[in-house]
């Protein structure tokens, strides 16, 4: 059961995005993502779309995957697409009491769900290509000049490392002890909240105890191989940026001055409330 | 009559998936009561498929596991009871202690069947006794014992059940030898004193030798041979080309059966030195001579 969940979502492939350098890619997915917001009209949003499946499809992951990341913010996009129906100005169309939806409204609910959607779908780019070791590893490098306000940046991603590398090992930990616990006759199915929540305890007590002992195994471990933190210590895999990763700089520092000459050309899109 | 039969019992992993891989293939063997039946089989084999099927752990995909001639997923919502009966101890069992005190984890279990505060706690002593834990440490932290002793209190807990058939997965696997021959010896008298049925897995063809009376080899998820001790392990060849081998002295006699030599290929030390001594003494004859 705990075996089918997929930890993270890094689809594997060799496509030009698969390909790219993870500190690149994390830096543009924030450009990305902020001009999302300097488009302030449809015209400006229409490009960033535009770019968007552009790069879904560059990236040769299935675009079913792109739509299953979707349907868990739907919720989100249906919501702030309905309060915003009602926040516009411009002409009434509906009324009913104090409630009324004007073009602008309609406007602006649609303006704002594509914007929510592209967001979404921008960082599911991003994690959908880069295996979760490559984040932490270009996380890492980006995060290196607050190294000189003694933030512990080779420790923190050391331990995003390592809590990645044991998700999997604690999910099967889980299994074995769920069917332990299930073979002495506990019911883990039936009853009420409470009852339930009862019932962990014989699995979360022994998870508890054995994460303990692998983070004293593995604390020894790495003193074995004398881990002394990050001072003086080289990669083995070295990232590189290559001609592909500028070319991809290139291409979004032309999309986003397009955006910006439309921002500045057209009108913005959001109507305010009267 | 058999107290657990399987009748094609067949397990498929992620069945209907691209990574569908059949653990347990076609499997009809029947275990009779009372006995003591060693499992044996390379890594990867199936074999731990295969034991938590029996308990209801895992539904099969195909096929049917009889308990006492009634098939067990017949009501499925009364699955619990059967894993009261069919006992499973499980690798490492020392992980799934939780409680504040040994005695109150070794009652977890018949607990669990809903039995009277006074019977759970004689249950737990007994089981304690039999599992060969000392009176004292019952009210300790299961975490303040030592390796053996947890597993010991582990395994106490499984038999506290009081099951018809009790199933241990490499119950010695990490024990020093004295305490792995002393274990299986308790097990073994456990058995004698209550007449239960014992399924054990293990890869120590020895401690398998010593103790079963039949032995079911499995292979590449199917039921290769199911047949007494003695008569297993003189398929020496055909065990070694499944990754296992028979018990050292056992080798060491068929290997000089195979050279000529009037020997059996017995299973433990005591037979061998009765069949080696006749042949030492037509040696001495002969350099005598």
């Amino acid at each position: 059961m705990a075996r089918d969940i997929t930890l993270g979502q890094y689809i594997p492939g060799h496509s030009l995005i698969h390909r790219m350098d993870p500190r690149v890619k994390i830096a543009l997915t924030f450009v990305f993502i902020i001009f999302i917001f300097v488009a302030s009209n449809f015209e400006g949003l229409l490009i960033m779309v535009a770019l968007m499946f552009a790069i879904l499809l560059l990236s040769g992951v299935p675009l079913k995957q792109y739509f299953k990341s979707l349907k868990a913010i739907l919720f989100i996009v249906l919501f702030t697409g309905v309060l915003n129906l009602f926040y516009g100005s411009g002409h009434v169309i509906w009324q009913w009491r104090f409630m009324q939806v004007t073009d602008g409204g309609i406007c602006n609910a649609l303006f704002v769900s594509i914007r929510i959607v592209s967001l979404i779908l921008y960082s599911s780019v991003l994690t959908f290509t880069t295996s979760p070791t490559d984040l932490t590893d270009a996380l890492e490098r980006i995060m290196k000049p607050l190294k000189a306000l003694h933030v512990k940046v080779h420790e923190i991603a050391m331990m995003m490392t390592i809590a990645l590398r044991f998700v999997p090992t604690l999910l099967e930990e889980t299994d074995k002890i769920m069917n332990a616990q299930k073979a002495r006759g506990a019911d883990l199915e039936s009853g009420g909240v409470t009852q339930r929540i009862h019932a962990m305890i014989p699995i979360l007590i022994p998870l508890f105890v054995s994460s303990f002992r692998r983070a004293y195994d593995l604390a020894m471990a790495m003193e074995c191989r004398c881990y002394h933190g990050g001072e003086g210590r080289t990669k083995m895999k070295q990232l590189h940026m290559t001609n592909l990763d500028s070319a991809a700089i290139a291409c979004t520092a032309v999309f986003c001055a397009a955006v910006i000459f439309c921002a500045a050309k057209f009108p913005a899109a959001l109507h305010e409330l009267r | 009559m058999f107290v657990i039969e399987t009748k094609n019992l067949t397990y498929t992993y992620g069945a209907g998936t691209p990574f569908e891989k059949t653990a347990v293939d076609n499997v009809s063997i029947g275990v009779k009561k009372g006995e003591f039946l060693g499992i044996i089989g390379h890594t990867g084999s199936g074999k731990s498929t295969f034991i938590q099927t029996l308990n209801g752990l895992l539904r099969p995909t195909k096929g049917t596991v009889l308990l006492n001639g009634k098939d067990i997923w017949e009501e499925p919502k009364k699955i619990r009871s059967v894993r009261f009966q069919v006992g499973m101890v499980f690798q490492y069992p020392e992980h799934q202690l939780f409680e504040e005190t040994v005695l109150k984890d070794i009652c977890f279990g018949p607990g669990n069947m809903g039995l009277d505060k006074q019977e759970v706690e004689k249950r737990a002593r007994l089981a304690a006794q039999f599992a060969g834990l000392p009176e004292e440490l019952l009210d300790k932290s299961p975490f303040e014992l030592s390796g053996g002793q947890k597993r010991r209190a582990a395994i106490a807990g499984v038999i506290a059940m009081d099951p018809d058939v009790l199933i241990l997965d490499e119950p010695t696997a990490g024990l020093d030898p004295q305490g792995r021959d002393r274990l299986l010896e308790q097990i073994s008298d456990y058995r004698k004193k209550r007449g239960n049925t014992i399924l054990l897995v293990s890869h120590s063809m020895e401690d398998i030798a010593r103790f079963a009376d039949r032995v079911l080899v499995m292979n590449a998820g199917k039921a290769v041979m199911l047949d007494t001790t003695a008569n297993v392990f003189s398929h020496g060849r055909e065990l070694e080309s499944m990754g296992l081998r028979v018990p050292q002295v056992t080798g060491i006699l068929l290997t000089l059966q195979e050279k000529g030599y009037p020997v059996h290929p017995v299973l433990t030390v005591d037979e061998a030195v009765k069949e080696l001594r006749p042949l030492l003494k037509k040696g001495d004859a002969h350099r005598g001579a």
